[in-house]
């Protein structure tokens, strides 16, 4: 050891030679990877393999070894990915044209079977996609417009679901779930149709709100108008003779009198001829006929 | 790798022990002046006698020769610095890599060769050094809030067909910060894909009256329910802790007709309203008539006689003090005066003399 000390060159050429050994003997797997160990292309054996509900700790990820320059690592993700589909076009069965985004999220349940059949993961992700596309495309374009917008929904993508599942399987994954991020109507007519739609539907309650209003207001005045009616007649109708009298001064008061601001000396708007037969002169000629 | 750290750290140990601690024997002090026989150049002075006495080769040579360069400098008894700088840094890495301080809203994630070995606590923790053990510190605590959409229009449909514009934001923290670290490949990627996906399918099954007014807290409280499922499903780890919608409008382009809406209502309010003052006036008008009335016939009914004719006379009085009287004495007879003008002629002396004036 000693030698070795005062000689550091040979002692680093060796630390190189035995890292160099060691990293290409040991790995660590970490816990969001599974590995396939690979000899010659050949899969020899996975470690950190994905199991259904299992947790996280020693057995899974951790050091792996294995034979140096003769055996490869594969790294396949243990976690849940996703693949997006952006934009698509979508008819519903009744020719309403939809604009969908939607997602899957898959996870890499069979590495083995995932390394036969796509050799990498990036693979994966652009098979499944079209198949995401044409899955969302039949289902959807076997529904109506309105479907898409109710309960029904969640069958639909559940449909989805199962299509696209069978399909990963063969590529050692499994489908978490699909989900629709976006189903619009295309910018241009037929969005527009639809803010037309929108409009004439607002101006129409607009509309049927004030004719209510209007309606409200003539029946409440039609109900003031009754019960003044019914007020009155009840008060006159206790001596009509009395209210034609009483109604008749009132009324020659209210015809005959100018209405002019007080304190300004009246002026005679009207003139009336009297017979001295009129009863209101029986006095002035002096008989008391 | 780790052979070769345990092997450096075993040499540091037994060179300490050697030498009283790793920094004892530094310097160039006296207390190695008299080791001879351990002086590592007396060794190698020795060395070619030991070899064969061969002629030293170029290599040997080459460093010999390094070595007399860099001689001056190193102690006596011959440890290089090298070495004391390899243990120094190995200290330094172990203390740096393997003690951690976790802030009281942190939780730190303890890996061992790759491995989850555990979740450490708030406080000082210890790990293995790195690359052995890595920690990753996660603030669990933080409420962080996602708003969607980042700028610009964000346009849903809604159950009825219509569509609406609806920003809101999502408030979430970390529940499992192992689960949030290993589980997803993009964690916050997701939990926007999921808010939108499902604050739609909310959305679609309500009206557009509801989403824009009334059942903004119901849908609201649905998707937070929604999302905390499905990302539970996910084992993201996440935790939902609200869902607040900020703005719930109408389309720009088609906010005129529902402020059009709103002015109709306006109206229609304020028409039932002067419908309301009108009906108050006649009703309270017609009370107080049929009041007057009643008293005045109460009064009436004790002396209808003199009172009708009270009546009659106060009115005829009133009436003609503002009117212009002509009396005409014989029926039949047609007063030549131009009618018209008569009062303008004569005002004041008209109604007393005018009766006598045929």
């Amino acid at each position: 050891m000693i030698r070795t000390l005062k000689n550091p060159i040979p002692l680093a050429l060796i630390a190189i030679l035995l890292l160099v050994v060691v990293a290409s003997t040991f790995s660590i797997v970490p816990e969001t990877k599974q590995a396939v160990i690979v000899r010659f292309g050949e899969p020899q054996r996975i470690l950190n393999r994905y199991r259904p509900g299992g947790g996280f700790g020693p057995g899974g990820a951790g050091i792996a070894a294995r034979i140096p320059f003769l055996e490869q690592i594969v790294w396949i993700d243990k976690r849940i990915q996703s693949i997006a589909m952006e934009n698509q076009q979508v008819l519903s069965t009744d020719q309403y044209r939809l604009e969908v985004d939607a997602f899957a999220r898959y996870r890499i349940t069979n590495p083995l079977q995932m390394y036969l059949s796509a050799r990498t993961e990036e693979n994966v992700g652009n098979q499944l996609k079209p198949i995401l596309a044409s899955a969302l495309r039949n289902e959807l374009g076997r529904r109506p417009f309105a479907a898409l917008l109710s309960p029904e929904r969640g069958q639909m993508m559940d449909n989805i679901q199962t299509a696209l599942d069978r399909v990963a399987r063969q590529y050692g994954a499994e489908i978490v779930d699909v989900r629709i991020k976006h189903a619009d109507l295309p910018t241009g007519t037929p969005l527009e149709a639809a803010f037309e739609r929108m409009r004439t539907a607002r101006e129409q309650e607009a509309r049927s709100i004030e004719a209510q209003g209007y309606k409200q207001a003539q029946i409440i005045r039609a109900e003031a108008d009754a019960e003044a009616t019914a007020t009155y007649a009840r008060a006159f109708n206790q001596d009509p003779q009395f209210y034609d009298f009483y109604r008749a001064m009132q009324s020659y008061r209210t015809s005959f009198i100018a209405d002019t601001p007080t304190g300004e000396q009246p002026r005679g708007r009207s003139s009336i001829i009297l017979s001295p037969n009129n009863d209101y002169l029986r006095q002035f000629r002096g008989s008391g006929r | 790798m780790i052979r070769i750290l345990g092997r450096g750290a075993r040499d540091g140990a037994s060179l300490s022990d050697n030498r009283g601690g790793p920094w004892g024997p530094g310097g160039d002090d006296d207390d190695g002046a008299g080791d001879g026989p351990r002086n590592p150049w007396g060794q190698k002075r020795r060395k070619p006698a030991r070899t064969g006495g061969g002629e030293p080769g170029p290599l040997d040579e080459f460093l010999r020769r390094s070595r007399e360069r860099f001689g001056s400098g190193l102690p006596r008894d011959g440890r290089p610095y090298w070495l004391y700088g390899l243990i120094a840094f190995l200290v330094l890495w172990i203390l740096f890599t393997s003690v951690w301080r976790i802030g009281p809203q942190e939780r730190g994630v303890v890996t061992t060769v790759g491995y989850y070995s555990r979740t450490m606590a708030p406080g000082i923790g210890f790990s293995w050094p790195w690359p052995i053990g890595n920690v990753r510190t996660l603030n669990v605590e933080e409420i962080r809030p996602l708003q969607i959409p980042g700028s610009g229009e964000n346009l849903i449909l809604t159950g009825d067909q219509n569509v609406i514009d609806l920003a809101y934001t999502v408030r979430w923290n970390v529940k499992n910060p192992e689960l949030f670290l290993f589980q997803m490949v993009e964690p916050e990627v997701t939990i926007r894909e999921v808010a939108e996906s499902a604050m739609r399918a909310v959305v679609a099954r309500v009206s557009l009256d509801d989403a824009i007014g009334a059942g903004r807290a119901d849908v609201e409280q649905r998707v937070q329910q929604s999302m905390q499922q499905v990302l539970d499903d996910y084992g993201s780890g996440v935790q939902i802790q609200g869902v607040s919608i900020n703005q719930s409008t109408p389309p720009q382009s088609v906010n005129e007709a529902f402020l059009a809406v709103s002015a109709a209502q306006q109206r229609a309010q304020s028409a039932m309203n002067q419908a309301r003052a009108y009906a108050l006036q006649k009703t309270a008008a017609a009370q107080g008539a049929a009041a007057e009335f009643e008293k005045i016939l109460a009064e009436y009914r004790a002396a209808p006689e003199v009172t009708r004719r009270r009546m009659y006379y106060e009115t005829m009085e009133q009436i003609l003090q503002h009117v212009d009287t002509t009396i005409v004495e014989a029926p039949g007879v047609t007063p030549y005066l131009p009618l018209p003008e008569m009062p303008r002629r004569a005002v004041p002396a008209t109604p007393p003399q005018g009766a006598p004036a045929r």
